[in-house]
């Protein structure tokens, strides 16, 4: 029996350009080696928040779910959207509820806060260790793939098509190596006024 | 009636044309290769192997071997045709996309690989050499059902020991003419018509039994088994990468290309309204 996080397969990687945020994830689900769908997108929209959730298929929808659940709640109890670094933290405690029984996802947060105007991205750990990057986070089972390629392409103060690019390149190469994850890719570039969400024809082998 | 007698007929063991003493010394060809190895200085030297090498009962074995394949072969009225996929994976990483899983060990004589890629490639070769001696010593090229039979024997005795080999021979030779035959690392030697080998060797079979007949002319076969490991490489996780693709006939085999499965997916896809569970456009 192989590990819940490498089950399904999959791979997501947010990136911080100047005045904007990047986004991306691969459209795979698989049960080990069977690919069974390629319309599988791990990105999920809170108002100005985007999560991106990697691991075991059913915890992603799970959690998925519930988070917009948990932001409901709050937008109608504070009468305004939910910040980038609320989130986080309301993510970080939700996975630590389940400390000793944990959903088995590493998840993945880029946005804009409107109050500061400044780009944010973070990562977590499945129990909700929080990982605040200043250019980028990477999960999924093609991470140490897109470890490198990251390292390789991301450089400071990207314009937004030129970190769709380097974004979308980090993404498509790294899920070239990666077995369990790739066949087509969403990508999202979040600007203080604008998102565009594009889609990748990516390897489908 | 002469394709369904060539359909229906197996190459016949007895007209080989081979004395005993020629089967003899066909039997004394393998040097004692036990010998050969350096075995691991424990007491269960087999079991030890097993359970450090096979990662199909235990994925966290300490010896990753390169896996994953798509392989196929058939017979039809033209000849053989053999076509693989080319990835290599350890684990969930995809060591290479540019394998060679064909190996031709001469003119007339084609083996595929999958399973251990080194142990393919070490007995294919050493194959290779078998059949290039007994052309040698006999003045006349091997069988295929010889050639299959050297390899199946060699494996046989290394049984237990973690070799892990899936392969086929195909060739064409005066004797039988076009003759496939399937080895595989327990010991297995079969002979007959078509055979897909490998992880995606389901999603092959899938595509190539609902489309085979042994009337096949030469450009739809071709076609077949390209579509067949097309099929396999959308579906197989660790199967992709490049289709390699051979035709034998009568008087050896032709190479109709190593190509990239990439463009092939999305002129089948765009040309042909195939794989329409593949998503082109957002929403």
């Amino acid at each position: 029996m192989s590990s819940p996080f490498s089950i399904n397969g999959g791979a997501c990687v947010a990136m911080v350009g100047k005045d904007c945020v990047a986004i991306a994830c691969d459209l795979r689900l698989g049960l080990q080696a069977l690919t069974v769908s390629n319309n599988f997108p791990k990105i999920f929209n809170y108002g100005d928040v985007y999560l991106g959730l990697t691991g075991l298929a059913t915890d992603v929808s799970t959690v998925a779910e519930t988070m917009r659940y948990k932001v409901n709640m709050y937008r109608l109890r504070e009468e305004r959207q939910i910040s980038p670094q609320t989130m986080a933290n309301l993510v970080s405690s939700s996975l630590y509820e389940r400390r000793f029984g944990p959903w088995f996802v590493s998840p993945v947060i880029a946005g804009i806060n409107h109050t500061t105007g400044k780009p944010f991205i973070c990562g977590f750990d499945s129990i909700g260790c929080i990982d605040f990057a200043k250019d980028f986070i990477v999960s999924g089972t093609a991470s140490d793939q897109l470890f490198g390629t990251c390292e390789g392409l991301w450089e400071p103060d990207l314009g937004p098509e030129d970190l769709f690019e380097t974004v979308s390149q980090a993404l498509l190469n790294a899920v070239d190596r990666d077995a369990l994850s790739g066949w087509g890719a969403h990508v999202y570039i979040i600007e203080k006024d604008k998102v565009t969400k594009r889609l990748l024809k990516g390897r489908q082998d | 009636m002469d394709s369904l007698v060539a359909q229906y007929s197996r190459p016949a063991f007895s007209n080989e044309g081979y004395q005993e003493q020629e089967q003899q010394e066909l039997a004394d060809v393998a040097p004692p290769l036990s010998l050969k190895f350096a075995l691991p200085p424990v007491a269960q030297q087999a079991a030890w192997l097993r359970a450090m090498t096979d990662d199909h009962s235990n994925p966290e074995v300490p010896i990753k071997i390169a896996h994953g394949t798509t392989t196929l072969a058939f017979r039809f009225q033209g000849g053989i045709i053999v076509a693989t996929d080319s990835r290599a994976t350890a684990g969930n990483w995809i060591a290479s996309q540019t394998v060679k899983k064909v190996i031709e060990i001469n003119s007339c004589l084609l083996g595929t690989m999958a399973g251990g890629a080194a142990d393919c490639q070490y007995w294919l070769a050493y194959l290779g050499m078998q059949c290039r001696l007994h052309e040698l010593r006999h003045k006349k090229r091997i069988s295929v059902a010889a050639a299959s039979k050297i390899l199946a024997n060699l494996v046989y005795s290394y049984k237990g020991m973690g070799l892990s080999m899936g392969t086929m021979c195909a060739g064409v030779t005066p004797q039988e003419g076009p003759a496939l035959y399937y080895i595989d690392s327990d010991g297995t030697r079969l002979s007959g018509n078509l055979f897909c080998v490998g992880s995606g060797q389901t999603f092959a079979y899938g595509v190539l039994d609902a489309e085979y007949s042994y009337d096949l002319s030469e450009e739809d076969a071709l076609e077949l088994g390209r579509r067949s490991i097309l099929a396999a490489t959308h579906r197989d996780a660790f199967s992709g990468g490049y289709i390699n693709l051979y035709h034998v006939k009568e008087d050896g085999w032709v190479k109709h290309g190593f190509n990239d499965t990439n463009p092939i997916f999305w002129k089948t896809k765009l040309e042909k309204g195939e794989f329409s569970n593949v998503t082109a456009d957002l929403e």
